[in-house]
Formats: structure tokens, sequence, C-alpha cells
């Protein structure tokens, strides 16, 4: 009994000397997510100097827990206390565990910061911050809040946190109805989901705050309706201009030189493998070129894919002109060919083609975001559309080949060597599908089987628009797209195809030769 | 006459291109007495090849294994590789090959329900023995069928669990592409879902056709669905390929994971090692296994991956542990038997246990599924997941969802007497082998 009381004796000495140790940062190596997210919170409001710091450090994963309690920061000369900011010497890595992260603690490291930047250097850090705390709503936050509101000098800034500041009183319990009401005004003027969500949060306020929250709802909501009008033409152009570029190309080589070309789809996905090695390259040898891979991958998965275009034309669709059955089926045997060959080159797995930084990230133009990689693809479809046009339209070999395509004999009397010209073509038109490869890569996976997905959706470009006319195709590509994304939000992505693919049929009964049909002689021969 | 020559000429070079890539496949054609033959029936072309190479790559290291380790009743094990090429009804023509022609006691392979699906009359026929080693929706129990991957409550009902009580999420998108599995598992999840209070109008579904790849749309109804003030997450039965550009689409429409999060079943690591994974980092997994599990047992077996591929990148998954599982059951069970005849094997299976790579033993069921725990992990940066939960236990698999009304009377026991794969315990009827 004795000895029992000694211990606890002991114990009840020895835990005052555990407490001196523990501060706010000690929580943060607990395995406990609660306890992690609960030390970050108490930590950003501690004012301790090094709290920046260390909740930046785990927002990128880069904060340790040593096995002797202290806390490391991993930067790039070594590593740092976090306790101190002192740099740390003899650090024995595989001692270290990262501090457990999941998003419970991301959110509070999100809360944290927004208050902690709030006060920071540059406009857009502190703008960053009023937006975390406009999501994190916390209420503890709104003294701090209002000295951030009467010292800021950025009108742009301020408004963002007068949101941020009514989005808070909401969560207050303190605040009054009037209070609130003002808020529910500064949000409905915001606008945009996150309003929405906020103000569709408020149905358990009192009567008179829960009414003007849903009114605000409404007006939001019939604003809403409004842009998913705009949306759906928006996103309609987007695939309409992907549509564009993988139909481009076979706008030439069947189109033009009438080949039913089924390996069209390959001769993409090689021109995404091309964007793919230039970023090899790029990654292993010149890292710096990193945001101008695709600038470099665009002309070479030209050459690439135009020149494996000549070598098939040259090598097998020439034995094949004027039989458009066989053309069919070897095309098809190419196709399998080419994607087992990739896949045992490069493996059947999927390949990572990086996004340039300027491609990522998204605008808000009004209620619809727009990302910048798929407007990016919409300028350059209008490029390559505009280049082939010229070059069919102003150059040697442009008007050759429409000479050839027109009337082949005529052509071949006044001196144009035709076989010649119809490999060229036909190089021109893989060249054209290339290049959409590397736009392709950065919507969709770069895997052998990435051309199989956009070969019916061409063909049915082409012959929508009418065969041999590019402007055909633009506009067939764009009705195509707008038509399936106003169909898919009603009818679901599934069923919205089929529609899409009926209406098709039903026009093509009626209208043969597409929207835009070629006359003259050449094309009744 | 010259065309009927040209006619030939077409199909000629069609059949020399489906030639070629069929000659490719290793075809093991020695054969002796003193071998044991196991069959692999994993597609190597086509689309499915992303997935099942891998786990063809497994079975021939776990073969040459047990023949280093002395063989299995004093015989040594030779696989005997086909190519189904992602081909339904060639699944089941290879399947028939394997058993009639290579005598093999017993098969590992197909990747998806509908394989599996056009595989099983002819097992059942043959009364050869398949391991599956997928999750998938469950509804389904064959004598001949050893189902190593997870049912619906091994994977799907654990993660929503896990969002409702440590993301307090209240509306629910079900987003899956247009096939049996995501179908049947959302049906599960909708009535589990509305059983436990979630009103109709919180839950959205969505289907999307094999290989979308765009999502502009969806990804903003699912932001607009998700802007009604009650916190939402995505459940994604999204199969492997169509999920890289949705994670995309939703990073680019600055959708992260501490707003919405994805909760994936089909997505492991190996699908993320060809993903910018950067904007996926929080999202979601539920699986039995992730390769960052630290324990020796997994330690060792990605170490005999890595050198077995000498490939120091290559990654492990959940399916490949289902196979790892799989083959040491069916050696074990062999062992018992004292013979490979299938019908003996099938008998002395139920009640094997073996460790698994999480660190504990899993079991062989009556139902022929086994015992798995269930782990949610969350992407990092670097393309592994963090475990942030798992169940205390290992989880026994609910071959037929109690939360359907067509199955939930349903029950599957293949051990003598009732040796049943869908008993009706109301009616106390045995609905036949399986449904």
């Amino acid at each position: 009994m004795n000895f029992l009381r000694t211990c606890l004796v002991l114990i009840l000495l020895a835990a005052p000397a555990f407490a001196q140790t523990e501060d706010a940062f000690t929580g943060l190596a607990s395995n406990d997510f609660d306890a992690i997210s609960a030390a970050i919170t108490a930590l950003a409001l501690s004012g301790d100097k090094q709290a920046s710091p260390t909740i930046h450090a785990i927002q990128d994963e880069a904060l340790y827990a040593a096995p002797d309690g202290s806390l490391l920061i991993k930067t790039e000369p070594g590593y740092v206390d976090a306790r101190t900011g002192a740099p740390v010497a003899d650090v024995v890595e595989d001692d270290l565990v990262g501090v457990r992260v999941n998003n419970k603690v991301r959110r509070a490291v999100d809360a944290a910061l927004g208050s902690l930047d709030l006060f920071a250097a540059t406009p857009d850090g502190r703008r960053k911050a009023a937006e975390a705390v406009f999501l994190s709503r916390d209420p503890a936050i709104l003294p701090a809040l209002s000295k951030a509101i009467a010292a800021e000098t950025n009108d742009r800034v301020r408004v963002v946190m007068r949101q941020a500041q009514a989005a808070s009183q909401l969560a207050n319990p303190d605040a009054t109805d009037a209070e609130r009401l003002a808020a529910v005004a500064v949000i409905r003027a915001k606008g945009g989901l996150e309003a929405q969500s906020l103000l569709g949060s408020l149905r358990d306020q009192t009567p008179a705050v829960a009414n003007a929250a849903a009114e605000a709802l409404t007006a939001l909501a019939r604003l809403q309706q409004l842009w998913s009008l705009v949306q759906s033409v928006i996103y309609g152009l987007s695939l309409g201009s992907v549509l564009l570029l993988a139909a481009a190309g076979l706008a030439i080589t069947f189109g033009v030189m009438g080949v039913i070309n089924m390996a069209h789809g390959e001769m993409v996905m090689i021109g995404a493998y091309t964007t793919f090695m230039v970023q090899e390259v790029i990654r292993a040898r010149a890292p710096f070129l990193f945001e101008a891979s695709l600038f470099i991958a665009v002309p070479l998965a030209f050459l690439v894919s135009g020149g494996i275009g000549i070598v098939i034309e040259r090598g097998l669709i020439r034995f094949l002109y004027g039989r458009p059955l066989e053309t069919l089926l070897a095309t098809w045997g190419l196709s399998l060919v080419l994607q087992q060959a990739v896949r045992s080159l490069f493996g059947a797995n999927n390949r990572d083609v990086g996004t340039p930084q300027w491609m990522s990230g998204a605008t808000e133009w009004g209620g619809v975001t727009v990302t910048y990689n798929r407007l990016t693809i919409v300028v350059f479809a209008v490029l390559v559309l505009a280049a082939l046009m010229a070059v069919l339209r102003y150059t040697a070999l442009g008007l050759r080949m429409r000479a050839v395509t027109q009337n082949r004999r005529m052509a071949a009397a006044m001196g144009i060597r035709t076989p010649w010209i119809d490999a060229l073509t036909f190089g021109l038109g893989s060249g054209i599908a290339g290049m959409a490869g590397v736009a392709l890569s950065q919507i969709d996976n770069v895997s052998p089987n990435l051309g199989q997905g956009y070969i019916i959706d061409s063909f049915m470009v082409v012959v929508f628009g009418g065969v041999g006319n590019l402007w055909g195709t633009l506009v067939s590509a764009l009705t195509l797209g707008i038509v399936n994304k106003f169909l898919e939000p009603i009818a679901g992505a599934v069923l919205g195809k089929i529609f899409v693919l009926v209406l098709l049929i039903l026009f093509i009964q009626r209208k043969p030769r597409g929207m835009f049909p070629l006359k003259g002689r050449a094309v009744e021969q | 006459m010259a065309s009927i020559r040209h006619w030939l000429r077409g199909i000629g070079l069609v059949t020399a291109a489906v030639a070629a890539t069929s000659i490719m496949t290793p075809q093991a054609q020695a054969q002796t007495a003193d071998t044991i033959k196991i069959g692999i029936l994993h597609s190597l072309s086509g689309t499915m090849a992303i997935s099942e190479t891998t786990l063809k790559d497994v079975m021939l290291m776990l073969i040459d294994e047990q023949n280093k380790k002395g063989g299995l009743l004093g015989k040594k094990l030779q696989a005997v590789v086909v190519d189904p090429a992602s081909n339904w009804p060639l699944f089941a023509e290879k399947a028939r090959q394997l058993i009639t022609v290579d005598k093999v006691a017993a098969v590992f392979g197909c990747w998806t329900s509908v394989s599996r699906k056009s595989v099983l009359p002819v097992f059942e026929e043959t009364g050869n023995i398949l391991f599956y080693p997928v999750q998938y929706e469950g509804e389904e129990s064959s004598k001949n069928v050893f189902y190593t991957g997870a049912a619906p409550n091994q994977q799907a009902i654990p993660a929503v669990d896990y969002l409702m009580a440590n993301e307090k999420v209240k509306r629910w998108v079900l987003a899956g592409t247009d096939y049996v599995y995501p179908r049947t598992t959302n049906k599960i999840l909708e009535a589990y879902l509305k059983s436990k209070g979630v009103a109709a109008d919180d839950i959205m579904i969505n289907y999307i056709p094999f290989g979308h790849s765009d999502w502009q749309n969806i990804v903003a109804s699912i932001k607009k669905f998700g802007s009604a003030g009650k916190k939402t997450a995505v459940v994604s039965t999204i199969n492997g390929d169509a999920n890289v550009p949705f994670y995309k689409e939703l990073g680019n429409q600055g959708i992260k994971a501490t707003d919405i999060p994805v909760v994936a079943f089909s997505v492991g690591e190996e699908e993320l090692a060809g993903i910018d994974t950067k904007p996926l980092v929080g999202h979601l997994t539920a699986w039995n296994y992730f390769e960052s599990i630290n324990n020796p047992a997994n330690k060792a077996f990605i170490a005999q991956w890595k050198a077995y591929t000498k490939n120091p990148k290559r990654t492990t998954n959940d399916p490949m542990e289902a196979h790892y599982i799989g083959f040491n059951m069916w050696i074990k069970a062999v062992q018992k038997a004292g013979t490979t005849d299938p019908a003996k094997v099938i008998d002395a299976m139920v009640g094997i246990s073996v460790p698994n790579l999480t660190g504990g033993y899993s079991a062989m069921m009556p139902n022929h599924h086994i015992t798995k725990p269930v782990l949610i992990g969350e992407i990092r940066a670097d393309g592994q997941m963090n475990t942030v939960w798992q169940t205390s236990g290992t989880v026994v698999a609910n071959e037929w969802s109690p939360y359907l009304e067509g199955s939930k009377d349903l029950i599957a026991d293949w051990r003598a007497p009732l040796s049943c794969g869908n008993f009706n315990v109301v009616t106390g009827k045995c609905g036949g082998a399986s449904k």
C-alpha cells in the first residue's frame, strides 16, 4: 500500500513537469485528427511568431515530429525547429514521422491561415485569407476582421473582407437580427454558388433572417438559371472545339481524299504520345522549358503523325484507292496494330502528361466557371482550322491538292505528280490529327485507347457537316457540341449521346450529303 | 472475281493484325506429367490491359515463388497464360480452352463483372475453380467461384459510414460508369442511405458512358448540387480510365476535397501513377489494401514485386493483394485435400485462413467470399494513400445485400448439407446454383 502511495505521489509530482513542456505545438504530433485540428486552431490564436510558418508547413506536408518531441520543418537547405525557427543539424530522417493530415486538419489549416494572413503584406495574400475566412465562418475571428477592414487600403480586398465578415456574423450566436439581416444583404450582393450554399444553411435562424435568406436565395437561383443557359452554350462551344480538332484531320483524309481512315484516332493518339515524349525529355534535360512544352510538342506531333501518315499512304492506302470497303477493313486492322505497338512500347498504363501552370485553374465569368485548359483548346482549334484553310487556299501545295481531288486526270495532264500529292495530303490530315493529340493530352488519358474514343465522333462531325467542306466541319462540330451540352443536363450523359445520334441519323436521311454539300461536276462523278 | 480477291486481301490484313496481337502473349506450351497447371485469364490487350496486365505479372511471381519453395504436392507449378483481349465472349472461349485443352487445376482471372458473368457457365459446367480478385457488386455466389475482391459491404457501405460520421455529409452524389457494377452498387447505396434517413432530394444519381472525357457539365452540376447549404460528397463508381479527366475537371473548377470530397472505389495506386495527383490531395478511396500500409509482410511483398518486375517504380494495389490471398488459400486447400481435383479442393477451401498484407488473417467463408479489413485512405501528393480510418477487425462479406428487396432473404452456404448459393431463409428453398 505504501508503495502504491509513493507511486501516486511520484506521478503527481511528475505531472507539472510534463505540463511545462506542453505548449500549443505539442498537440500537432498527436495521432488523433481532432487533437491536431484543435492544436492548429489554438496555435493560430496563440500569437506565437512561429505559428504561421508551422501551419504553412502542415499545409505543404513538410512538418515532422521527432522522437524527442520536437517538431521539425523540412525546408530547402535543411530542417528547422518549428518552435524556435532555428536550424537543426544531424537529423535522422528515418526516425521522423510526418504530422498526420486529413480533410478535417486541412480545413483547420485553411481557417487558421485565414486568420493569420489577414494582415499579410500583399493584397493577394489578404484576399486569399479573407476568402478562407468566408468558408470557415468562425465567429472568433470577427474582432481581427474588423481591425483588418479598418486598416485595409485596397478596395477590392475590403469587399472580400466585408463578405467574410458577413459570413462569420451569421455564424455568431451573439449577433442581433439587424446585424444578420445586413449580413444576408451583403451575401446576396456577392452572389454565386458559395453565397447560395451559405444562404441555404440559414433555414433554422429567426423568421426574419430566414425569410430574407430564402428571398435572397430565390433571387440568386433565378439568376443562376439564366447563367446555366450561358454555361451550356460555353461548354458546348468547348466540346465543339474538341470535336473540331479531332475531325479537322479527318475532314482532309476522308472529306477531301475520300479515304475511310479508321486509324485516324491512332494518329491523334500518336500526337498525344509525342507530347509525353517531349515532356519526358524536358523533365530530364531542361526542366525550365516545361511551361513551353506544348509549344514544342505541337510542331513535333505534326511531323511525327504526318510522317507516319505518309508512310501509311505509300505503304498501304495507295493500293486501295476507290475500294472503300477494303480501305475500311485495312485501316481498322492498322489501328489495332498501332494500338498494340504503342502498348508494347510504352506499356498499357496511362502516361502522365503534365499541364503547364498557365493552363491550370479557371476563371469566373459571372456565374460560369471556364477552365483555362478548355479555353486554350478553343483558341487552338480556331487557329488550327484557320491555318488549314490558309494552306489549302493560298499555298501551291493547297492548290495542287484541290486540283487533284477535283479532277485527278486533268491535274496529272497539267504536270502535277498526283501520287506524291496524295501522300502529302494524307500526311497533312494525319499531321493535323497529331496536333489534336497534343490538345487532347491535356483533357483526356494518354493511353493506347485514346484514339478509339474520338473516331466515331470525328466521322459524325465530317458527315454531318458535309463531306469535303471545312466550313461545314466547323459548323457541324460546334452544333453537335452545343446540342450535346443542352441535352446532357436534361437526359443524362448516356441518353444525351443516343439522342444526338438519332437526330443525326434523321438528318442524314433528309440530307444525305450533310449540311453543306459540295456542288459541281466533280462531286457528281 | 477480282473484287473477291480484294475482299480477301482486306480480311487477310485484319486477320494478320489480330494474329499479331495474339502472338505477343507468352503461351506456355511445354507439358509434362509432373507439373500442375494454373490458368491465368487476364486481358493483355484492349481496354482492360491497363489493369489486368499487372495481375498476370503478380500471378507469375507467386507461382515462381511457390516453385522455389519446392512446388506443390511434390510437383512443379506451371502457369498457362491466355489473352482474352478485353473481349467478353472471348473470356468464355479462353476459359474453356484452359480447362478442357490445357487441363488446368484452377484459373485466376477476370476483371469486371461482365467478364465474370461470361465465364460463369463454363466453370459451372466443367466444375473447375475461378478466383475473381476484384471488388464487385455482390448479388452472386457460385459454387465454382471464389470471390477474393470486396462485396459492397466490404467497401462501399463502410465508406459511406465514414463520410456520414466524420465529414457529416448530408447530401450525396452517386456517380458511376454505366454498367452493372456501378448500377447495382448505387442501388444498394441508395437503399442504404434512405434507410439512414437521407431524403430522396438529397441524393443525385448520375451515369456516364465508358471512357467519358467531357466532364464540364457534370462537375458544374455537382458543384450546384453541393451549394444547397448541406455538406455534400461524391461517391464515385467511375471506372478507371474516365477518372483522370474527372479529377482534372474537379481540380480546375476549384472543387477541393475539403469542400466536396470524392470517395472512389475503382481508383488505386496503379491508376494514380498516370496522373498529376496534386489537385486530388484529400479525396478519398476505400479499399482493403494500400501500398502505403506499414508492416513487415507488406514490405516484403513490395520488395519482392519490385525485384521481380525489375522496376523500382511499380506500384502494388488491392486486386494484387486479392490474388496473393487467393493463391495462398488455394495452395493450402490443395495441401489439405491432398489433390488438385477441383471438386475436392472446393470442399477444402471453406474455412482456410491465410495472412493478408494488412497485418491480419483473411478466411474463406461458406459463401465463397473472404473476410477483409476495410480501409479509408486519403490521396497523398505522391499518389499513395494515407489511411485515415479502418475497421477494427475484418468484415464478412454480404454476398446478397440486406438492403435490396430481391436479395435480403437470401444467403449462400456451400457447405453440405445446404450447399446452395441463394438459399431463401423465408421460404426455406434453394433457388438454384446461382442467379
